[in-house]
């Protein structure tokens, strides 16, 4: 019975196929490791984030007059309404965290390598769309916060020389920031960007069983293979992985309930306090400070304090904090290491991640408190040392000293 | 059946190339409504309506704000003393004589006023566009040891002087903006237009 039923499929849509394209037949490494959790756990927050966003918007009304009101009267009035907000906040926070420790495990064992190297821009777009999809989602309860991180981060396109004022107005849709812009933002962050986002993790996730999982040793575990031509050191992800996949996401789900439960605003967070109150046009707050997962780049746009080559200090902040987003794609090419993983690269790789990544909290922090002139010498240090794991990869990486690459996984 | 070339090749190649193009100019047409859609729309233009502003009772030091095109715009009256010491500080200005045109030609003095004493300016931070916050008092503040009264913008710490005069050495590129206004009588201050030029 089951069987015809596959069949009656099978000749129409490759369906049998297809689950053993992607499943009972996706050759897995056998030495994953905890990292590799973090890919299957930003898909379960993508579908949250779907399911919690849909259901959002059965509520939220966006306009400047509404859209504030409207985010009270899911807290207050809608049946459940707080825990569906908790859980779209709490989603947001989740994601910053989990894709940033996917992109550092990629840079750990080296999987933007070839043949990985498309895989590892797709993900970066996703990355890319994932920053867009937390700004303008930010804007729309139109608190405080909302409002000036609106101005401040359009004001940026307005810092663009010759005409960045008229783009600015044209991204803007008015002479200021208004309910206009709102709607257009909104537009954006239910529609235009999680359609993009999911189109792109659909063919990062292809490309992904194109060239197969990377693994902690880098070593190419498609050398050697059995009679079928299954690859010795690998397991089909259908049962195995996905076994152990179901008990981290069980894991991760009770952290998760437990955030948006007890702790919905993380300590100001994952919500932060300012933006309890309604946008105010005319005052801005004491502090602002944005999300913590912007604040290294929020640092490195603040740290650039002096114009250059007649550029204006605030365009050039602009291109410092979008080029420390943007360098992530150039990886592949910047790494001349003969072998991936960072446990067999020599001192300087392992030197130079260090510092990265000391760096990236670092100006973290930097990111979140007031600027003082201190800690404006620390975010012009930590953004230099930040680009010099970058800009320097391709010459550490290929005079330094490297150790023997095992044949076969190590399960150590 | 597919014949083994194709058949005149050179009209083929014609062919490809005039579709391509016309599809091009279609797409460029069907761009057009996209991209204008984005710009302010009639509403957005006509809502630059002046403000009016009643000054009779702000007395020296103080600062009242007014909302012109959804803008916060500061109105100060000076007390006595901080008009006297307006040159004070020049050498930590970076446009102390204002060359930079964000005012109207006629607040292009010293004061940046068209009515000495009175400063009209956009708090719209030359940086990235918050509001600066207003420090009248003198001396030691959080953020300057020799501070000579002025503004503060709470986002990324640029400092104006009293007469909207950016410092050196801050975030913000420009001096504060004057925006277009004249001064109907002693006591109402028009927001938005020029009044009469002479
Ligand atoms: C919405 C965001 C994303 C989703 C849903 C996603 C999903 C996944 C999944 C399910 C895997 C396989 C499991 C694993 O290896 O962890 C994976 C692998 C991978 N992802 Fe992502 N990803 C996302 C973003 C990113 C980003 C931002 C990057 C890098 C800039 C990236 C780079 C990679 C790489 C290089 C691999 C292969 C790793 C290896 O085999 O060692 N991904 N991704
Ligand atoms: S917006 Fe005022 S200093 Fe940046």
């Amino acid at each position: 019975m089951v069987t015809r039923i596959m069949n009656w499929f099978d000749d129409r849509l490759p369906l049998t196929a297809t689950i053993e394209r992607h499943l009972t037949k996706y050759p897995a490494p056998i030495n994953m490791n905890i990292w590799y959790l973090a890919g299957v756990l930003l898909v379960v927050v993508l579908v949250i984030q779907l399911a919690s966003g849909i259901w959002l918007l059965m509520n939220y009304e966006a306009t400047a007059e509404g859209a504030f009101a409207s985010i009270q009267y899911i807290m207050r009035d809608v049946e459940y309404g707080y825990i569906i907000r908790y859980m779209h906040t709490t989603g947001a926070s989740a994601f910053f965290a989990l894709i940033y420790l996917h992109m550092f495990r990629g840079m750990m064992y080296g999987s933007y390598q070839k043949p990985r190297e498309l895989l590892w821009v797709l993900g970066w777009l996703t990355y890319v769309l994932l920053c867009a999809l937390g700004f303008t989602g930010y804007v729309l309860p139109w608190g405080q916060m909302s409002f000036w991180a609106a101005q401040v981060i359009l004001s940026l396109v307005g810092s663009i020389p010759v005409f960045g004022e008229e783009l600015l107005t044209w991204i803007r849709g008015d002479y200021l920031i208004s309910g206009i812009t709102l709607n257009r933002l909104f537009a954006f962050h239910v529609v235009l960007l999680p359609l993009a986002l999911i189109a792109v993790v659909f063919v990062h996730i292809l490309a992904l069983h194109e060239v197969g999982s990377n693994n902690p040793d880098g070593v190419d575990v498609k050398k050697f293979k059995d009679e079928d031509g299954v690859p010795l050191d690998t397991k089909p992800f259908f049962p195995y992985d996905v076994m152990h996949d179901l008990y981290a996401i069980g894991v991760f789900l009770i952290f998760f309930v437990t955030i948006m439960f007890f702790y919905p605003d993380g300590g100001g967070y994952v919500i932060e306090y300012v933006n309890y109150e309604a946008a105010d046009n005319l005052k801005t707050p004491e502090h602002i400070v944005p999300s913590w997962y912007y604040t290294p780049f929020y640092a490195m746009l603040r740290a650039v304090t002096f114009p250059l080559f007649g550029l204006s200090a605030k365009f050039l902040g602009f291109v410092v904090m979008a080029a420390g987003i943007a360098i992530f794609v150039a990886l592949p090419w910047l790494d001349r290491s003969p072998v991936k993983s960072i446990k067999y690269k020599g001192i300087y790789s392992k030197f130079f991640l260090a510092l990265f990544v000391v760096s990236f909290f670092v100006l973290g922090y930097l990111g979140s408190v007031t600027s003082t002139p201190g800690r404006t010498l620390a975010a012009q240090i930590f953004t230099v040392t930040y680009f010099a794991y970058f800009f320097l990869m391709p010459f550490y990486s290929k005079y330094e000293k490297c150790k023997p690459v095992p044949d076969r996984v190590s399960l150590s | 059946m597919q014949p083994k070339s194709p058949p005149n090749p050179g009209r083929r190649k014609f062919l490809i190339g005039a579709t391509s193009a016309v599809g091009a100019v279609g797409i460029a047409g069907a761009a057009v409504p996209f991209i204008s859609a984005f710009n302010p729309s009639a509403a957005a233009e006509a809502a630059g309506a002046p403000a009016v502003a009643d000054i009779s009772k702000l007395a020296p030091g103080e600062m009242i704000i007014v909302e012109w095109r959804g803008t916060p715009i500061y109105v100060v009256k000076h007390s006595e003393e901080s008009i006297n010491e307006i040159d004070k500080n020049l050498e930590r200005l970076a446009d102390p004589n204002s060359d930079t045109e964000v005012q109207p030609s006629y607040a292009k003095n010293k004061y940046r006023s068209r009515k000495p004493g009175i400063s009209v300016l956009s708090a719209v931070c030359t940086h990235l566009g918050c509001a600066p916050k207003y420090y009248p008092q003198l001396g030691v503040v959080d953020f300057d040891s020799e501070w000579q009264g002025g503004f503060f913008c709470p986002c990324h710490g640029s400092k104006f002087d009293l007469a909207g005069r950016v410092y050196a050495g801050v975030p913000a590129p420009d001096n504060l903006t004057v925006p277009p206004h004249y001064f109907k009588s002693d006591d109402v201050l028009i927001i938005g237009e020029d009044g009469d030029l002479a």
